[in-house]
């Protein structure tokens, strides 16, 4: 299994934000994005999820290996911690959800209303659906906010046990969480160069 | 995609869920009209049908914004578009799950609510066929406006001008069968249309409803 994306373009409202993004994932692999605020993290996370088009360029993969993580966790306040995960495993065809309950220690949750849960512990349970989708390829957006210490650590385990099943692994991040099989991707050097955009306006023609 | 049914139907029934809002305000209407009305039997029985239409149709408008908005603001609607449904099935399953919590009720009560208006004798039974039969398009149609709608904060006023216009065809077949039946004339052209217009929505509008989706999601 591979993943390949090749000069790949993408906008965010209209303006160009990232341009000739280039690399490979192999299985077992994991690709950190870093950047600044603003710089494009998240519209090229959607866009390799497949949530808005490329401007330019391609992305190959196998069908159906994306499983994607936004700022939002997904979860329905109305809804136990157990009901929220029955429901993404039974979305992606999966009855078991024993691994993602112990991923990160979910067990004494399970019957509280996700409406009552604290805002770590609402990602705890949104980064745990990952477990219950079967996907091959996890697309992480800022996974780590709102995490203690301790939850970055189990995240890092969770990831790690992901890659060494021959999974892959794609976020965006500011930290260091010391996974072992990860390269890091600095979207600066791909910031989509807006006077050559301002010059091939229509703008221009008019006046 | 059952899974996705029952959990709306859970989210619809359980506290905030919004599953008496329509009912209530199908209520408020019936029992207010004859007091504005006042107490003439006759002028009752000749605007039930149109009265009994009109309520059911705006208490459906008013639960339409919830269709996608929740799961949009949640961010389950970024998870179910990159989740193995197919958006358009998706879109099936919320307005069928729009239907049995709005539609099927307000099709059930109906009836001991023309009690009310002094629904003459023959209209009560195709009062209820006609609301069945045209509220399922009700569904469809505020699902593609809520659709076109979703990314969009405070969108229901938008949506409910957007919509309107749509609800009319429905509204004139609907109202008209029940009118028929009331005058005992024959009823099998407007049924016939409000059976087309259901099944044309119910085809048609779950792609233009994922399209527009699509597009708001980016």
């Amino acid at each position: 299994m591979e993943i390949s994306v090749t000069d790949l373009s993408c906008a965010r409202g209209g303006l160009p934000v990232l341009s000739g993004v280039s690399f490979q994932l192999q299985a077992g692999q994991a690709l950190v994005l870093r950047g600044p605020n603003g710089i494009g993290k998240t519209t090229l996370l959607r866009t390799i999820a497949g949530l808005q088009p490329a401007t330019a360029g391609q992305v190959q993969m196998p069908e159906d290996c994306v499983a994607y993580a936004g700022h939002a966790d997904g979860l329905k306040a109305g809804l136990s911690v157990e009901q929220n995960l029955r429901f993404w495993a039974s979305v992606y065809g999966q009855r078991e959800i024993s691994a993602a309950v112990g991923a990160f220690a979910l067990t004494p949750l399970l019957d509280r209303l996700a409406h009552d849960l604290s805002a770590g512990q609402k990602r705890r349970l949104g980064l745990a659906r990952l477990l219950v989708t079967g996907r091959p390829l996890w697309i992480f957006d800022e996974p780590t906010v709102s995490l203690d210490a301790e939850n970055t650590r189990l995240f890092a385990e969770m990831v790690d046990r992901h890659l060494q099943g021959g999974g892959m692994a794609l976020m965006a991040t500011h930290i260091d969480m010391g996974l072992s099989q990860a390269r890091v991707l600095d979207l600066t050097l791909f910031k989509a160069d807006l006077t050559a955009l301002a010059q091939d306006s229509f703008l221009d023609e008019g006046v | 995609m059952w899974a996705l049914l029952i959990r709306d139907l859970t989210l619809a029934v359980r506290a905030g869920g919004g599953f008496g809002l329509s009912l209530a305000f199908f209520l408020i209407v019936v029992v207010l009209v004859p007091f504005g009305v006042g107490p003439q039997s006759d002028v009752l029985a000749r605007i039930a049908p149109g009265i009994l239409w009109v309520g059911a149709l705006l208490a459906c408008l008013l639960s339409l914004d919830r269709v996608f908005h929740l799961d949009f603001e949640d961010g389950s609607l970024d998870l179910l578009a990159t989740s193995p449904l197919p958006l358009e099935g998706v879109v099936v399953i919320k307005a069928l799950a729009h239907w049995l919590t709005t539609g099927l009720p307000l099709a059930l009560i109906a009836p001991a609510l023309a009690v009310l208006l002094n629904l003459p004798g023959p209209g009560y039974l195709w009062l209820f066929v006609s609301l069945a039969l045209g509220t399922p398009a009700l569904s469809m149609i505020g699902a593609f406006g809520a659709g076109l709608t979703v990314g969009l904060k405070r969108g229901g006023l938008l949506l409910s001008l957007l919509v309107l216009p749509l609800y009319v065809p429905t509204l004139i077949f609907g109202a008209e069968i029940v009118r028929r039946a009331v005058d005992a004339q024959a009823i099998g052209t407007p049924l016939a249309m409000l059976a087309g217009l259901t099944l044309a929505a119910w085809a048609c509008l779950p792609f233009a409803t994922a399209a527009a989706i699509r597009i708001n999601l980016r």
